[in-house]
């Protein structure tokens, strides 16, 4: 199968998904709509981990951090002035938080800049760390973005956050970025840079014997992940309209790993698949956690049961079956149609 | 700073890092041997906290009996969760052992959500604790005597097991070349879970007294603590007994005397240890007294 | 010796905390040359390979390069200045394909980066033809075409030697350093890889430098060896000289008795 074949074949698929999302605007329901809209915007978060931790092989902690900056980011962008001066009523905002205003598409790309330059900024001295210290120091990382956004009540508001963000994420604008990170991610993957991230995951000696300098390609994907980590939390951001600090807890980080791990490192496929699954298991136990009415009778919900089940089952599949859904297999056009080309470098699905 | 503030402080201090050094040896014992950051140890520490509460509760048990219960049945715990989630995994990739450390932490955390609820708690403390002590004008609280004193004579207790003991030398064996440790016929396995019960049983005994200082209980009450003796234990270096008392004493004191003298630096609080680690970890990537690890080629 | 001169070891010495692992190294080798480096087990021949492509800084002397100092200067950019190396104990990129192996080489001479690849630039599209297309030549020069699509680990031993000498040609270097490339071969295959030595080096215009415990390998192919051990230059000359070596002899014998021991 050639390449024109293959993006011919993309791109009908991407009009198949349009097609599905004007059909689920007109007859699903706000909540099943939420659920679409959520589903993306995991897949933008997992498939920006996998480039980061199951493609190049850097087990990075830090990714509440770089979706909060997003969501800071595009919320001020976004925000109307005067719902600014109904927010900050505890302290006055800067003066260029109050006037900073762009049209919703250039917000998102500006909270996934924000997020790159930290990681850029983070990436500099910390990807020298092995992996374990590389996690827990990208993980302080986060923790201390959370403890800016509690002190610096001028710029974000401190433990109130923004209420009532402009709630411009429907599910065009999710899955139009779905859809460009998917492609930004697949054609980087299926280039020869691609291999060379695979290279430093699998032997880093071996990767620097070859010419690469592992600490500039390890940097690149670090801050290409930051970027698309910026831009779901800036979705995120205006799909729920309220963000705080509390919202981008160590758990935030934990529910992408969880769906990385589950879809599998290395494989983007897997990492859409798992969106899918974990996002629709995740709401679908919600009612676990709320009290459901029989009549007058009243069943209690029982908090905290749905992380007690995801923690389990990420439990089982790191012991049971380690390489998750997919492994590191990708889906290929060419698999689909049953024929195997010679040399499989087609563009992911 | 008067010398009763200062005093006061440094008391406080100590305290606080009596506390944080039991947690971090838990860590520092495990990574030494499995290379293993046990993210499930912060949890550990919030159920030795809660088995107290449910033993004077539940169970009537007076104050100190409780307490010991609590420790012994959460050492046996920690002794299970490396058995469960840890043991399966000892061949495969380090990360792996790390991701599932990081589940059984979440569960951990959430099973206490739903069993105990996410609501926080009040504590009891046994009024002698309270009662401060007035020396001149300083005040001291027994409690702040009673916790580094405990802690003290638990360390001892440790360095005695890891030194005098046949699992403690197993365990020195087995944290400089497990491979070797296997073919020498040390019981591997059986070490490694009594590494767990020590870690864990101090762990419980520093939540108990955790509740003592700040006498809240809540599910998610270890995440922090246990972030932060792991970034003492790192700073003292990585698998090194004595590098985790000296950094969780020193990180006790570095956040008391940080925030009296600096009073508008109390928000920024919990992110001073983390300041901190990554501070050390550019200058050291081993930490302060941790040994270099060479990649041979 | 009077070609001319494409790498010069200027008393390489490094030390590791006490040891020291190599004392004193001197060698000058001719260009388009194939030379070998050999001695008893832990005389100080890889960290000798380390020292020349970067991996390990010498305590004391240099690294001459065509003409250039190379001393201290990090693996990539060795690398780039045209030294490629294999290692001791294969090391794949285990989870890639063959294939993916050898592109990965290939990256050091790429021209377009990664934006040009993101907004589907026509020169990168070629470009990563012509990397995949050589890559699959460098296959064919190894024998491993048939393979292109298996995972490297999957290979047998000899092929993953083979798939790593590909690998460091595609990088397309003047020198190639092989550490033990007959290690766990068999005789019909160490037999092939020391005429493919021959014709790697005239089709690729190579000068070899190689550690073999083999005698036969590198007494077959080697015009210049060194010998070390513990560290030091016991002797050095073109094979016939090497073999009558009284202390070259006594080396190696005293590691045998050791070993039967
Ligand atoms: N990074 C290092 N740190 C400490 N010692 C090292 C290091 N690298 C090598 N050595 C020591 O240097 C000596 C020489 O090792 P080297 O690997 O060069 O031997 P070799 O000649 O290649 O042996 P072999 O035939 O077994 O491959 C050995 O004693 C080894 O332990
Ligand atoms: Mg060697």
């Amino acid at each position: 199968m050639d390449r024109k074949t293959k993006i011919l074949l993309n791109v009908a698929a991407a009009a198949v998904l349009s097609l599905f999302l004007w059909w689920a605007q007109e007859s699903f329901g706000g909540y099943r709509i939420q659920i679409l809209n959520l589903i993306a915007i995991n897949a933008i978060l997992a498939l920006s981990l996998n480039l980061i931790y199951g493609f190049t092989g850097m087990f990075s902690l830090g990714h509440a951090g770089f979706m909060a900056i997003g969501a800071y980011t595009c919320s001020i962008l976004i925000l109307p002035e005067t719902q600014k001066e109904m927010l900050f009523i505890l302290v006055s905002p800067y003066s260029w938080v109050q006037a900073a205003q762009a049209p919703f598409f250039l917000a998102v790309i500006g909270g996934g800049l924000v997020a790159a330059f930290a990681g850029l900024l983070v990436g500099i001295p910390l990807l020298r760390l092995g992996d374990d210290y590389l996690g827990i120091a990208t993980l302080g990382f986060a923790e201390i973005i959370r403890v800016l956004a509690n002190n610096i009540p001028r710029l974000t508001n401190g433990a109130l956050g923004f209420k009532g963000i402009p709630d411009y994420a429907n599910i065009w604008w999710n899955f139009g970025w779905f859809i460009i990170t998917l492609y930004c991610i697949a054609r980087i993957i299926n280039s020869n840079l691609g291999n060379v991230f695979m290279a430093i995951r699998d032997d880093e000696a071996a990767a620097k014997a070859m010419g690469i300098n592992i600490f500039r390609y390890k940097l690149l994907s670090f801050t290409i992940g930051a970027f698309f980590a910026g831009v779901g939390g800036a979705l995120l951001a205006s799909l729920l309209t309220t963000i705080d600090p509390k919202m981008f807890l160590f758990t935030l980080t934990f529910n992408v790993l969880m769906i990385v791990v589950t879809g599998g490192l290395g494989s983007l496929t897997g990492s859409v698949l798992a969106s899918i699954g974990i996002t629709i298991l995740m709401e679908w136990l919600r009612f676990v956690e709320s009290p459901i009415f029989i009549g007058s009778f009243e069943l209690k919900g029982i908090p905290g049961m749905r992380m007690v089940v995801f923690s389990l089952a990420l439990l089982f599949i790191i012991l049971f079956r380690r390489e998750g859904l997919m492994g590191m297999r990708e889906f290929r056009w060419d698999w689909l149609f049953g024929k195997f080309s010679k040399r499989g470098s087609a563009n992911g699905s | 700073m008067s010398l009763a503030m200062f005093v006061q402080h440094l008391l406080n201090g100590v305290t606080l890092g009596s506390l944080y050094a039991l947690i971090a040896i838990g860590y520092t014992m495990v990574y030494g041997i499995l290379r293993l950051i046990n993210f499930a140890h912060s949890e550990i520490f919030m159920l030795g906290a809660y088995f107290v509460f449910w033993g004077i509760v539940l169970l009537h048990l007076p104050w100190a009996v409780a307490m010991v219960v609590a420790v012994i049945v959460v050492g046996a715990l920690g002794v299970l969760v490396d058995r469960i989630a840890y043991r399966p995994l000892r061949d495969a990739p380090r990360i792996s052992a790390l991701i599932s450390a990081i589940g059984v932490s979440f569960f951990l955390q959430n099973l206490a959500i739903v069993v105990f609820s996410a609501i926080p708690r009040e504590v009891y403390r046994p009024d002698w604790l309270e009662n401060a002590i007035v020396v001149g004008d300083i005040r001291v609280l027994p409690l702040t005597l009673f916790v580094p004193v405990l802690s003290f004579l638990l360390m001892m207790g440790l360095v005695f097991i890891v030194y005098k003991t046949k699992p403690g030398l197993g365990m020195r064996a087995i944290s400089k070349d497990i491979e070797t440790s296997y073919a020498m016929g040390v019981p591997v396995n059986r070490v490694i879970a009594i590494t767990f019960g020590i870690g864990s049983a101090l762990a419980a005994a520093s939540g108990i007294m955790w509740t003592l200082r700040y006498p809240q209980l809540q599910p998610v009450m270890g995440m922090i603590p246990g972030f932060k003796a792991f970034i003492a234990a790192v700073v003292g270096g990585i698998g090194s007994i004595q590098g985790a008392v000296i950094g969780g004493i020193g990180l006790g004191l570095i956040e008391i005397m940080a925030v009296a003298v600096f009073p508008d630096l109390a928000g920024y609080r919990d992110a001073l240890a983390f300041i901190l680690l990554i501070g050390i970890l550019l200058v050291k990537p081993t930490g302060l007294l941790g040994e270099k690890l060479e990649d041979k080629v | 010796m009077d070609r001319d001169m494409i790498l010069e070891a200027r008393d390489l010495t490094i030390k590791f905390g006490g040891l020291t692992a190599v004392h004193s190294f001197k060698a000058r080798i001719g260009k388009g040359s194939i030379v070998g480096l050999i001695g008893p087990n832990g005389a100080g021949k890889t960290t000798c390979f380390n020292m020349m492509s970067g991996f390990y800084r010498p305590t004391e002397g240099r690294v001459i390069f065509n003409g250039r100092d190379i001393t201290g200067m990090p693996p990539h950019l060795v690398c780039r200045a045209g030294i490629a190396r294999t290692f001791q104990n294969i090391r794949l990129f285990g989870n890639g394909t063959v294939l993916q192996n050898v592109m990965v080489g290939c990256h050091v001479r790429q021209k377009s980066n990664w934006l040009h690849n993101l907004f589907y630039l026509p020169s990168n599209l070629r470009e990563e033809r012509a990397v995949a297309a050589k890559s699959l030549e460098l296959l064919k020069v190894v024998g491993l075409e048939s393979f292109a699509d298996e995972k490297s680990r999957s290979l047998p031993y000899g092929a993953q030697r083979r798939l790593e000498i590909a690998r460091a040609l595609a990088t397309e270097p003047n020198f190639l350093l092989l550490d033990e490339p007959a290690a766990g071969m068999n005789p019909q295959e160490t037999n092939e890889l020391m005429d493919f030595i021959r014709k790697i080096r005239t089709e690729f215009n190579l000068t070899i430098l190689l550690i073999e415990h083999d005698m036969k390998v590198v007494m077959g192919v080697c015009e210049h060896m060194w010998v070390l051990d513990y560290g030091e230059t016991i002797a050095e000359g073109p094979p016939e000289s090497i073999r009558k070596n009284p202390r070259v002899i006594e080396a190696y014998l005293g590691e045998e008795c050791v070993a039967d021991a």
